[in-house]
């Protein structure tokens, strides 16, 4: 093996652009002649649009052109990619989610109009002459309202604002209501999981362009997955033929979800582009991107847990409301349904289990998945409803938690909720959470803190999620309306060195550095010769993206098998250069070799001779080197893992203090450590973020009060600790060929509980009554709760 | 439109600005300095950090027209004319300080108006430190294994495994 091949903590090459000030972002690049685009927004969370006079604005300086709703009015609508049915087998209702609002606004910051102009402030300082008579209407923000029908719609023409009411899984209902109707003990919890917004630090930005000579289109933008944007442009929203627009998602910096989706604003600037023949650039502030990107999370749920006395568990419910703001996103039906209610039966062994789902309308900022999407909100509720189960049962956490996980030799699992788990070991994770987080020394630690007035607590919390999204037939059954295979094409240059085109995009997650490792690893070559391409629709295959745990697990697995390829092709090269047969041909350390001879050819001659094929055996091989590879997984994939924290509540003042934070994860194949310790970190911190700090709050007027960074509380240094990341406990994934498991939402999905059961468990050992908080912990509701 | 003259990266540009343009508007738009990020619209995040007469300030915050004459160093400054890293930048990338780049601008030059003033700090003197950089994706630990990297300080090894 090479070094650097899989396994070695490879230092990023994509850094030294980054840590040298030359990253190329969207709004880096400005091409000659560019145009500037502002959106006028709504204040109003509901509204209805009686006029827009534009004509003051039309004559303001440097004014090109601007766009109203009714503009668009003849494209097509941004779709939702998930079909839902509900319980009684309606189709889920899909209102149109036009470019610009028509004839009602529905959230704050609902684009209604655009500007476009010579320079950027003159596109803002026209926007602010638009005068729109909107006549502002109750807005429906809180969910039950909104469910109960108060006559006050979001969307008046499909009379309701109950998107579905979703059951999971429909034919164990009947048994999970009679399991726990008739058990032993039943423990209830209902609690909130928390609007957040995803705050990538780069904002939103899109540049369209258009060429009147070829009517070729080009869309710079900060996506996750330039190609499944450009296919909802082209086969939903504007209908421009797919090999007339070119997508380009250059450096992004961060997604987490949030930049998976198409937004109204690319298609306006393409639009805009081709009205006005010059490139049209946006770009968002904070201030829209909290107003207007998609948030995550959101939920409502009351969960029921029944069990024996001796904790052996019986069955799970739930009952969950899930807001999808004003409009679906593209993602958002399939978040609070397959990603979540397929989770409901955890790590394990419950032979019962039922989810109900209602996605509800709401005038706010649309919701979709945001890091983890639906798996984070599963496991919050199942690891909370446990540890109060535990409580209730005199039990400790720990050992409730093993006498039902799904023990090391029951693989391949079918899970109550519907999915077959192919690995694991939970037994081993928590034998080393034992360890490293030091369950032993913490009675000691407690009492130190308590001689300096604090209460100390131990969370733990041990998750499953499906990632490696998803086999395409199973989905397609499921309702999506994509495929969710990934594509590479390996092109081996005449030289010898090697261009990978991938569809999976990095905006963080060091693919440039980690694809490299699979592929030198397999050909015995130097990384260094490899370079990967992603993020331009023009030279890349049609892959669907980075999301979900996906990238190494799919894309990754696409560019193995495409290497695989690549070496049964050249084996065949090099059998006609070593004149024996293929079979009898060994490849290894980047060379081929007759074995039992001294006859060998090394990759670079076999590459050269694929490009210069003289005395070549031209009639059953074709000349070049490069293959392509569409990987679609067998399953999803289980990553595991199991989280301990301790912190410290001031009794004073409510304030929690996080003393440890220790993560066990079980990814499978690690191919790159450093950078997987990395996502880890990344994502604890967005978890702790959820848990003690961030909330995405409107009030009853859908005003949204936290809607700037001096509202929204995001975890900055020094609310953080340092973290132990440990991945060593891993089990193979057994179903793709790297046998990775995904590892870029676990932070965020293992944290939040961990941190609540921690705060519960501080309090209950300092004698408060206190069996649920809702996140985040912030001081005043800690407070509260103890002084109830 | 005014004119101003700065000296950037060791040169003098001139420019003309509006009254209302920022130093972060200015470096990227007329200066073409891109490595200048803009996250925010209320000087919170950080990613617009430069130094202004050797002082750490957000970019954002300061109107273009008031600097002529002052000295501003940015993120295309920090490399050796080579190319090569300098101590921190190196420091940022041995450690994982960085993921999505997008913050790494600001917290590099953050790191370096620390370094400055307080050669050796602990851990906590940077978390408190780096309390006005926002960062999305590392959760901090490689920033402040960076940061003391780059002041000659141990940190644990990366990904122990």
């Amino acid at each position: 093996m090479p070094d650097g091949g899989i396994g070695a903590p490879t230092k990023r090459r994509e850094d030294t652009r980054f840590l040298t000030g030359r990253g190329k972002y969207t709004d880096d690049f400005t091409p000659q002649n560019t145009s500037y685009c502002a959106f006028a927004r709504s204040q109003v969370a509901n509204g209805k649009i009686k006029s827009i006079d534009t004509s003051a604005a039309a004559a303001m300086p440097g004014v090109l052109a601007i766009f109203t709703g009714e503009d668009f009015v003849e494209v097509g609508g941004n779709p939702a990619g998930w079909a839902i049915v509900s319980r009684d087998g309606e189709p889920m209702k899909e209102p149109k989610r036009p470019v610009l609002a028509h004839g009602k606004v529905r959230h704050v910051g609902d684009a209604y109009a655009a500007v476009i102009a010579d320079t950027l402030e003159e596109a803002m300082d026209a926007v602010e002459a638009i005068e729109a008579d909107i006549e502002e209407l109750d807005a429906v923000v809180d969910m039950a309202s909104a469910v109960a029908n108060s006559g006050t719609l979001v969307h008046d023409e499909i009379g309701t604002n109950t998107c579905f009411d979703w059951g999971w899984i429909e034919d164990n209902r009947a048994a999970t209501d009679e399991a726990i109707k008739k058990a032993p003990h039943v423990t209830t919890l209902e609690l909130i999981n928390n609007r957040l917004v995803p705050n990538a630090l780069e904002p939103r930005c899109s540049i369209g362009e258009y060429d009147p000579g070829t009517g070729d289109y080009k869309l710079t933008t900060t996506s996750q997955n330039p190609h499944l944007s450009r296919l909802l442009i082209s086969a939903f929203v504007l209908g421009i033929p797919e090999n007339k627009l070119t997508v380009l998602a250059p450096d992004v910096g961060g997604g987490f979800g949030s930049k998976i989706y198409h937004y109204g604003e690319e298609a306006l600037v393409l639009a805009a582009a081709k009205k006005l023949g010059r490139p049209v650039k946006w770009t968002a502030t904070r201030t829209e991107a909290f107003l207007s990107d998609a948030h995550g999370r959101d939920h409502v749920t009351k969960i029921e847990l029944a069990c024996e006395k001796d904790g052996t568990f019986i069955a799970f419910r739930t009952e969950t409301m899930a807001n999808v703001g004003a409009y679906l996103s593209n993602f958002s039906t399939a978040t609070p349904t397959f990603l979540h209610g397929t989770l409901m039966a955890g790590n394990y062994t419950v032979p019962n289990v039922y989810v109900n789902v209602k996605a509800v309308f709401t005038n706010t900022a649309p919701v979709d998945a945001y890091r983890g999407a639906g798996r984070p909100e599963a496991t919050y509720s199942l690891e909370r409803v446990i540890d109060k189960c535990a409580r209730e049962l005199g039990m400790d956490p720990v050992e409730i938690r093993r006498k039902n996980f799904i023990k090391k030799d029951q693989y391949p699992y079918a899970s109550a909720a519907g999915l077959e788990y192919d690995s694991g070991n939970y037994d081993a994770l928590m034998d080393g959470l034992e360890k490293t987080a030091d369950f032993a020394g913490f009675e000691a630690r407690r009492a130190e803190s308590a001689k300096q007035g604090k209460l100390r607590g131990l969370g733990i919390n041990a998750y499953i999620e499906a990632c490696g999204i998803a086999p395409s037939n199973l989905v397609g059954i499921l309702g999506a309306r994509v495929g969710l295979y990934d594509a590479a094409t390996v092109r081996v240059n005449p030289t010898g060195n090697i261009s990978v085109m991938v569809g999976a995009h990095s905006h963080g997650q060091g693919h440039e550095t980690a694809f490299p490792q699979i592929v030198a690893d397999m050909l015995g070559v130097d990384p260094e010769t490899i370079d990967i391409v992603h993020g331009d629709t023009s030279k890349i295959p049609f892959g669907m993206g980075t999301y979900g745990s996906r990238s190494l697990a799919v894309c990754g697995s696409a560019v193995f098998r495409a290497t695989e390829k690549i070496i049964v092709k050249a084996t065949a090269i090099a059998a006609h250069m070593l004149e024996d047969e293929p079979d009898n041909i060994d490849f290894s350390d980047g060379v081929f070799s007759i074995a039992g001879t001294n006859k060998s050819v090394g990759f670079g001659d076999v590459a050269l001779k694929a490009y210069i094929p003289h005395e070549y055996p031209i009639e059953g091989l074709e000349p070049g080197l490069e293959e392509t590879a569409f990987y679609d997984p067998a399953n999803f994939t289980y990553p595991s893992g199991a989280y301990a924290s301790e912190v410290e509540v001031d009794p004073e003042t409510g304030k929690v203090t996080i003393c440890s934070m220790v993560a066990l994860d079980d990814f499978g194949v690690v191919v790159n450590p450093m950078i997987v310790t990395g996502q880890v970190e990344g994502g604890l911190a967005q978890g702790i973020g959820q848990a003690l700090l961030e909330n995405s709050v409107y009030d009853d007027n859908g005003q949204l009060l936290s809607g700037s960074l001096m509202d929204y509380a995001m975890p900055r240094a020094d609310d953080l600790p340092s973290f132990v990341v440990d991945h060593s406990h891993a089990t193979r994934c057994n179903h793709n060929p790297i046998g990775s498991k995904g590892c870029g939402e676990a932070g965020a999905i293992g944290s939040p509980p961990t941190i609540v059961n921690a705060v519960v468990d501080a309090l209950a050992r300092g004698g408060h009554d206190v069996d649920h908080i809702d996140m985040p912990v912030s001081p005043s509701r800690v407070w509260a709760a103890m002084n109830k | 439109m005014p004119k101003v003259t700065m000296n950037i990266n060791g040169r003098a540009r001139s420019t003309e600005v509006e009254n209302r343009t920022l130093l972060s508007t200015a470096l990227r738009e007329k200066l073409h300095l891109t490595g200048t990020h803009i996250g925010c619209d209320t000087s919170q995040c950080g990613a617009c950090v430069v130094h202004v007469n050797g002082k750490a300030v957000k970019s954002c915050a300061v109107f273009a027209v008031e600097l002529d004459g002052a000295t501003i160093d940015t993120i295309e400054g920090q490399a050796a004319p080579d190319g090569s890293l300098n101590v921190i930048q190196q420091a940022f990338k041995d450690h994982h300080g960085l993921q999505c780049g997008f913050c790494t601008p600001g917290m590099v030059m953050s790191a370096a108006a620390l370094l400055k003033d307080n050669p050796k700090p602990n851990e906590a003197e940077i978390r408190d430190y780096l309390e006005g950089n926002i960062c999305r994706c590392t959760g901090y630990q490689g920033i402040v294994n960076a940061i003391m990297a780059a002041s000659g300080q141990a940190v644990p090894a990366i990904a122990a495994e």
